[in-house]
Parts: structure tokens; sequence; C-alpha cells
């Protein structure tokens, strides 16, 4: 991991050619009491995560009375499609999905086009002032602003999933254009000065050469919009009316009253919320930890 | 030839003579090719519609005695001379702000050690990362459902098998610890991205420094009280920015904890806003609103500030 944790480019380039793996003060024996240090604080997350899948994976009988500790055994796995058929997961997922869609794709490509267009033309006084008034969300926090929110998404027929992706999108618009501006003024212009001369337009010079360059910092906001997204519950749950569109974490929270009657039941039905991103991060860890630490330089 | 000149040429001034007039406009509020104004314009309509037109609404509305519905008509400063003399209210800012201020502590030195341990010579440091990583990527929600359980089933169990008196209840039915729980499950989850911002940090460090600090003598506690930590310090800021900004917005992890119970003692300032879809308090809350707007911008600018001072890195 010393070698995939990384600081950007962007953001260190003179550090980056110094650095070496890691300072080791002793000269590269390793610490075994700081070893089990670790490991034992370790447990502070392992354990509780065991307990959400020992859960899930017992029947009522064999939770009893007890921690909910011990080992499920025999594996019941019927809780799953009893939490499955019970919350309706496979539409609440596609709501989920629909949400993340939207704000992972709208974050990207609103952003990074308002960034460009601000960076690139700096020189107008109307550009320096957008960029500013973009950035007064930095303080406006959802809750600030919540009760004539769901009020105006009503009013215009967006109290849905589609509404909730687009008060995504906004609510990360200043944080994003602050992201992409600064890793737009590190891209020398005169890649996008030679492609005029070839003949492209505005656009096709966004698209051919702009874009493909700021793929690090787009998977970084992409990364960002897609955890935000898909765990968000505030305001999902305070935008979309019908209940039958909500996302997620909004039906377990929805279904609380029902799972106190089965615990097992409500673990396999959390579980299910839990896994598609721990699945994704410990699939794509490398790229969500360095866009993280990107994201938290700049 | 002259002919067809005349004629084109005096369309020609006739248009310059009408940009002269429009010409100012247009440079005022287009003075770029317009592919430019169309990636900034809809972005900049979309932002005023969807935030800023709602929080000027919402200032409006909090001058008023509106209740959702109906008619309505302006009270002054009554609402925010209310909120200010009402009990729920000071309770709900009592108890945000202590538990921000304790939650941030405990995430920002906890993560501080995680993250000087995972960045020593330890054994399966790779793996332990990981671990200590995932619950970045968790909903603060259904984690909280996790711990309910656990600290209200299983916990008492464990405490009163082995007799230890205080923790033979559940902590988070009793209104005096519940928000410890809270804290606790609210630091469980913000404590990895703070160990990965001081990890960029640390890596950021150059090696040279510790050799240097260690041909002259200085011990493991020296280094990192004189070295590491004033080095650290803009990625301290950060982390105090970001966690405690979170923090003052808390919602998910109360509602999945307690609910803002027992009684409301640990309502917060974003579940007590929202309480104004009911009981006619529209306006009202909007009023609360307003104030909790201004003092999130009182400690981002107080932060902000800081990080200037201190050198910091934005």
């Amino acid at each position: 991991m010393a070698t995939e944790v990384r600081t950007p480019a962007v953001a260190a380039p003179r550090i980056e050619s110094r650095r070496k793996p890691r300072p080791v003060p002793e000269g590269g024996r390793i610490n075994w009491g700081l070893t089990i240090i670790v490991a034992i604080c370790s447990l502070t997350i392992i354990i509780p995560l065991y307990f959400a899948i020992a859960m899930a994976l017992k029947s009522p009988a064999q939770t009893g009375t007890g921690t909910g500790f011990n080992f499920p055994w025999p594996i019941h796995w019927g809780n799953f499609r009893a939490a499955w058929d019970l919350t309706d997961t496979p539409l609440a997922f596609a709501m989920s999905t629909l949400v993340t869609v939207i704000a992972v794709v709208g974050e990207i490509l609103i952003s990074s086009l308002a960034a460009w267009a601000i960076v690139r033309n700096w020189g107008h006084w109307q550009f320096r002032v957008t960029f500013f008034y973009l950035l007064a969300a930095l303080f406006i926090p959802f809750p600030v602003v919540a009760l004539p929110q769901v009020k105006l998404m009503a009013a215009i027929g967006l109290d849905n999933p589609f509404g909730v992706g687009i008060l995504h999108i906004m609510f990360q618009l200043a944080f994003n254009v602050l992201l992409f501006s600064a890793f737009i003024r590190s891209i020398p212009v005169e890649l996008e000065e030679s492609a005029r001369m070839d003949g492209c337009t505005t656009w096709q010079t966004y698209r051919k050469i702009v874009l493909p360059l700021l793929t690090p910092i787009a998977a970084t906001v992409g990364i960002f919009a897609f955890l935000q997204s898909w765990n968000d519950f505030m305001m999902p749950q305070l935008i979309t009316a019908n209940p039958k569109w909500q996302t997620l974490p909004v039906i377990q929270y929805l279904f609380q009253d029902q799972f106190t009657t089965n615990f097992n039941v409500a673990f396999a039905s959390y579980l299910m919320a839990l896994l598609p991103t721990l699945v994704v991060f410990l699939i794509a860890q490398r790229w969500v930890v360095s866009g993280i630490m990107r994201g938290s330089i700049k | 030839m002259t002919a067809t000149a005349l004629p084109s040429q005096r369309t020609e001034t006739a248009a310059r003579s009408r940009r002269g007039a429009l010409g100012k406009v247009k440079k005022l509020f287009f003075p770029v090719a317009p592919a430019y104004l169309l990636m900034v314009i809809p972005a900049i309509i979309l932002f005023t519609f969807f935030i800023i037109y709602p929080t000027i609404q919402g200032m409006f509305w909090s001058l008023t005695n509106y209740v959702g519905y109906g008619t309505w008509h302006f009270v002054g400063l009554a609402n925010y001379q209310a909120a200010f003399s009402d009990p729920t209210i000071r309770d709900s800012y009592g108890f945000t702000l202590l538990f921000a201020v304790v939650a941030c502590i405990v995430t920002n030195v906890t993560a501080l050690a995680l993250a000087l341990a995972l960045n020593a010579k330890i054994k399966w440091r790779t793996g332990l990362r990981t671990v200590f990583f995932m619950p970045m990527v968790i909903s603060g929600l259904v984690i909280s459902y996790v711990f309910t359980f656990i600290l209200s089933t299983s916990v008492p169990i464990i405490a009163s098998a082995i007799h230890f008196a205080p923790l033979e209840t559940s902590i988070l039915a009793n209104q005096h610890t519940a928000w410890l729980g809270i804290v606790l499950v609210a630091s469980w989850v913000a404590i990895p991205g703070a160990i990965i911002i001081f990890l960029a940090g640390l890596v950021s460090i150059p090696t040279e420094v510790y050799e240097a600090a260690s041909i002259d003598g200085a011990s493991a506690w020296k280094q990192f009280q004189r070295m590491t930590f004033p080095l650290l310090f803009p990625f301290f800021v950060i982390n105090t920015i970001l966690t405690f900004k979170s923090f003052l917005n808390v919602y998910d992890v109360v509602v999945g904890l307690t609910n803002g119970g027992p009684g409301t003692a640990t309502t917060s300032v974003a579940m007590e806003i929202f309480s104004g879809f009911f009981n006619g308090d529209y306006a009202y809350q909007m009023a609360n609103a307003v104030i909790f707007f201004a003092i999130t911008m009182f400690f981002a600018v107080f932060q902000l500030g800081v990080m200037r001072r201190r050198g910091g890195v934005l």
C-alpha cells in the first residue's frame, strides 16, 4: 500500500521525486509490538462487521437470547430471500443506482465544463465573479435550505429520485469546481491552442483534448459522488415524496418497525445495503484512497 | 462595380452603428465565444434556482408567520426572539455543539495515532490499512442500526455476565449517556477519511528530515513533537474543518441510533429544523435555519482564518 497511497503529482510535484517508500528510523526492522496493537485496534472494525454478517446468517432460534456474537451454524440463507421480498430490494437498488448515476455523470460534466470555461477566461471579471458566486455553496449545508427546497422540488414535480440526483450535483458544485479548476490550471494551455490551430471548435477541444486530460481528477470527483449519493439518507428521505421510489438507506429506515419482529431479516437487509459499496471499495481501493487523498490536499 | 459595392458598404455601416449600442451590452454580458458561455450559464442558472433561490426564500419566510400554506403576514424578528428563548432549540444547539466538539477531538486524535501506526514499519500493513479504511464507504444510517443492536442488546448481556454495572443497561436508553453512543458511531464512520488525509501528509514529509534528527539523537517523541506534528499541522486543520462541518449537520447517525431520544436529549439542530414540516412551525424553523447558517459561517470563516495564518494548504 505504501507505494499505492500517493500524493498526487499535481499537488506536490517536487516532493514526489524525493519520496522514498517511507522513513523507517530503525532501518527496516518490523515493529512487532506496534503490529499487535494495530491488529487489536482493527477488531473495532472487524467485530461489528462480523456481527452484522453473523446475525444475517442465523435463524431467530439460533440468535435466541444470546449476544448475537456466536458463530452462525448451520448457515441460514433464508433471511436474504425474506428481506429481498419484504423490502422490494430490486426497486430500491434501481432507485439508488439512478440517483447515483445522475450524480456521478452530472457532477463530472457540469463542474468540469464550468471550471474549464472559468479558468480559460479568468481575464474577464464576469468569470471571476461566477467562480466566487458558485463557491458560496461551500457554506450552505442542506439543513439550512431544506424547508423551502422541499416545497420548491414538489412544486416543479421533482420530488423524486431525479430531483435528488440534481440536488446532489448542485450541493457538490462548489467543491467540484474548486477541484477541477485547480487541476485545469496545471494543464498547459498550448495543447488546446494547437488543437484549435488544427481547426477544432471549442466543444471539440473540450471533448478531444481537455476531458481526457482531466481523467484523474474526474475519477476523484466520481468516487466522491458515488459514495455520497449511494449512502445519502437525509436528502432522499425529505425530497422524495413517494415511499416506493426511495433509495436503499431510506428503505432501511422505513422498514425499521417491521424489522423489530425479526432481527435476522433486518440484518440481512442491512448487509445487502452495505455490500455494494464495500465490494466496490475492496476492488477499487487503490483509486478510492488516492482519489480521496487528492481531494483532501486541494 | 460601384453600384454593387455601395449598398453592401451601407449595410455594413448600419450594422456597425447598431453594434455600437448593442455591442456594449454584448461585451458586458457575453465577452467571449458563445461556447464558453454555454458551459457556464446553465450551471449558474441551475445553481441559482436550486440553491440560492431557496436560501433567500428561507430568509424571507423567517420574517413571516407562514405555516407552509395559506395566508401570512410579516412579523419582523419575532421568530428569532422566540427561537432564542426556546429551550428545545437551545438544547438542540447544546447537544449538537457538544457532540461536534467531542466527536471532532475523538476522530482527529484517534485518526492521527492510527495514521502514525499504519505508516510505521509494521507487518501486514496493506491488509491492516484496508481494514481501517472500510467504514469510510459504509452508509452511516445502516451501520447505526447495526450498532443500535450491539449497544442495546449484546453489550448489556455481556456486561451483566461479567457484572460490570455501568453497561448493564443500554447506554442509548439513558439520556445522560446516549450522546456518547452517537459520538462513538459518528467517529467510527469518520475516522478512515481522516486517517487517509493524515497519511497523505505523512508521506509528503521528506525522509531526510528524520535521518538528520536521528543523527542528532532526537527521541521518537521529540521527533513527533518537533517535526511530524508541525509538518502535519495543515492536514490537521483540513481534517478539523471537514469533520467539524459534517458533525454540525449530524442527522443519519442520530436517526439510526436514538431518533433524538431519550426524550429530546439527542435531538440535533438538523432534526429540529426538519420538524418545521409539522406543527405549523414552518417560518419559525426557517428562522432557526438562518441562525444555524450564521453559526456555520462563523466557524467556517474562523477556521479558514486559522488555516491562512498558519500557511495552510488551501
